[in-house]
């Protein structure tokens, strides 16, 4: 569904990416792991198109992303930092984006997260009196408001307390059921081991190793991703 | 695209300082009229105010709106929408709203004491000002990344438009004095907006006999129909210009 071919970003004289090629297919959920600053969040902002790449391509569905937008009315994307305008509220920021993508949504739209993370209380409230837990709900209540058939999710648990993150996993859960291809990023493995199938495990810009699960606790001889990473960066 | 600048209207007129620009360009213009008891000389008096301030608050407010809706921007670039269409609505929006400002400030008080072709003139130049101003700061905040750095390019070039170059023409009258330049001069004004606008209304008030031979040389190329076509077409070239380089400039944008 989505490849990418050879991609490589420089920032500066920073390789953010150095000539990455990944394929990710419908219904798998793919884990994106690697240190700080070994491109995880370039990588998700260029298949986004929110970052032009300096060489290679990335296709989605067959079609080059280069110049191309309406591509992204099948992604639902939530960002690490979620910025929004500050004088809006958050009932503004879900009613622009629904006249924004209304044209090529599935209805109805999915407000399973606004309820469950009782964010129809808040829809008042301006965005910069905002707390950062309360923005990551508003960033993931819009992920998945469209019916997306991709959801890219960077870090998405971080900043949400316990029982907000456990609503979000079980959300994961359920579009996974759906057969969606769902990309997440993050740095609490722990979390990771009952959502995904697949690892892609980056480094300084690199593709290490992309592997399934299975694949990936056979070679490690661990059960837990977390030890199985830790043994994997150890080497 | 209409979505678009539908938020960015919506956005900018709950700003207060664009309020404060309105009704300070009331107050001035209606003071200056009423100072006056010669409606055309209080038209003078207004043109050189406004040649100033309108380039000044166009300029800088664009700039620093463009950098405060960062995230504006940042979330309309991962939806389903074109760049392109993002930053023209980011520029439809702004110069509609520094138009309507414009209009309702200054535009009212002139149709109300001088509603003969000179106020049109003036309040045409000061829209078309407006929009240009808008498109260079666009570019100004498209190529920088930091916001400290692209509002001191902002101030910088209005500098330029509204101060330097002046220094520069006068110098090179100076130097070249014994020289026959006028006809050059016509060329030379034709790079600076504010300049063009200017001597446009001077030529519509007939007070160019007081700028001597250049005055005549102007007069003679400005007061024509063609002429006149061909400043208003260079003022268009001074929106679309920019415009289009920072269209090119943001599709390429990383953000």
């Amino acid at each position: 569904m989505i490849i990418a071919t050879n991609v490589s970003k420089k920032f500066g004289s920073l390789q953010a990416l150095n000539n990455l090629s990944v394929t990710c297919n419908k219904g798998e959920c793919i884990a994106l792991i690697g240190p700080n600053g070994s491109g995880k969040t370039t990588f998700i902002k260029t298949i986004l198109g929110m970052v032009v790449c300096d060489s290679g391509f990335i296709t989605f569905n067959g079609t080059n992303i280069n110049n191309n937008w309406q591509y992204r009315s099948g992604i639902g994307y939530m960002p690490q930092i979620g910025r929004y305008p500050e004088n809006m509220t958050i009932g503004q920021v879900f009613d622009m984006m629904k006249d924004i993508r209304k044209a090529s949504v599935v209805l109805p739209y999915d407000e399973d997260l606004i309820r469950n993370f009782n964010l129809n209380n808040l829809l008042n409230k301006r965005m910069r009196t905002l707390s950062g837990g309360t923005k990551q709900k508003v960033s993931a209540a819009l992920a998945f408001m469209f019916n997306p058939d991709v959801l890219i999710l960077d870090e998405p648990t971080a900043g949400l307390d316990p029982v907000s993150s456990e609503i979000l996993k079980e959300k994961i859960l359920l579009e996974k059921s759906k057969g969606k291809l769902i990309l997440i990023s993050s740095h609490i493995l722990s979390e990771l081991d009952d959502l995904v199938t697949q690892v892609i495990y980056m480094q300084d810009g690199a593709l290490c190793f992309h592997k399934t699960i299975e694949q990936l606790q056979a070679d490690t001889g661990e059960n837990k991703l977390a030890k199985a990473i830790a043994q994997v960066m150890q080497q | 695209m209409k979505k678009v600048i539908k938020y960015v209207i919506i956005d900018i007129l709950r700003n207060k300082i664009m309020l404060g620009y309105t009704l300070f360009l009331f107050i001035l213009s209606m003071s200056i009229f009423s100072l006056e008891d010669n409606a055309a000389k209080g038209l003078l008096g207004l043109l050189n105010i406004i040649l100033i301030i309108v380039p000044l608050v166009s300029l800088i407010f664009s700039t620093i709106y463009v950098y405060n809706s960062a995230e504006f921007i940042e979330l309309l670039v991962s939806q389903p929408l074109q760049r392109k269409t993002i930053w023209m609505s980011l520029f439809t929006g702004l110069a509609s709203s520094m138009m309507l400002a414009f209009l309702a400030g200054a535009g009212i008080p002139v149709l109300i004491y001088q509603p003969d072709a000179t106020g049109f003139m003036m309040i045409l130049i000061g829209e078309l000002l407006s929009v240009i101003f808008v498109a260079i700061a666009l570019l100004a905040a498209v190529k920088t990344r930091d916001k400290a750095k692209g509002i001191g390019a902002a101030i910088l070039l209005w500098l330029y438009f509204s101060l330097l170059f002046d220094g520069f023409i006068l110098f090179l009258l100076f130097q070249f004095s014994d020289y026959p330049i006028e006809k050059i001069m016509v060329g030379v004004s034709m790079l600076n907006p504010i300049d063009l606008g200017r001597i446009l209304i001077l030529l519509k008030m007939d007070i160019s006999a007081m700028m001597g031979y250049t005055g005549a040389i102007f007069k003679d190329f400005f007061g024509t129909g063609t002429g006149m076509s061909l400043s208003f077409l260079v003022l268009i070239v001074w929106i679309v210009l920019p415009l289009a380089l920072s269209v090119r400039n943001f599709k390429r944008k990383d953000l």
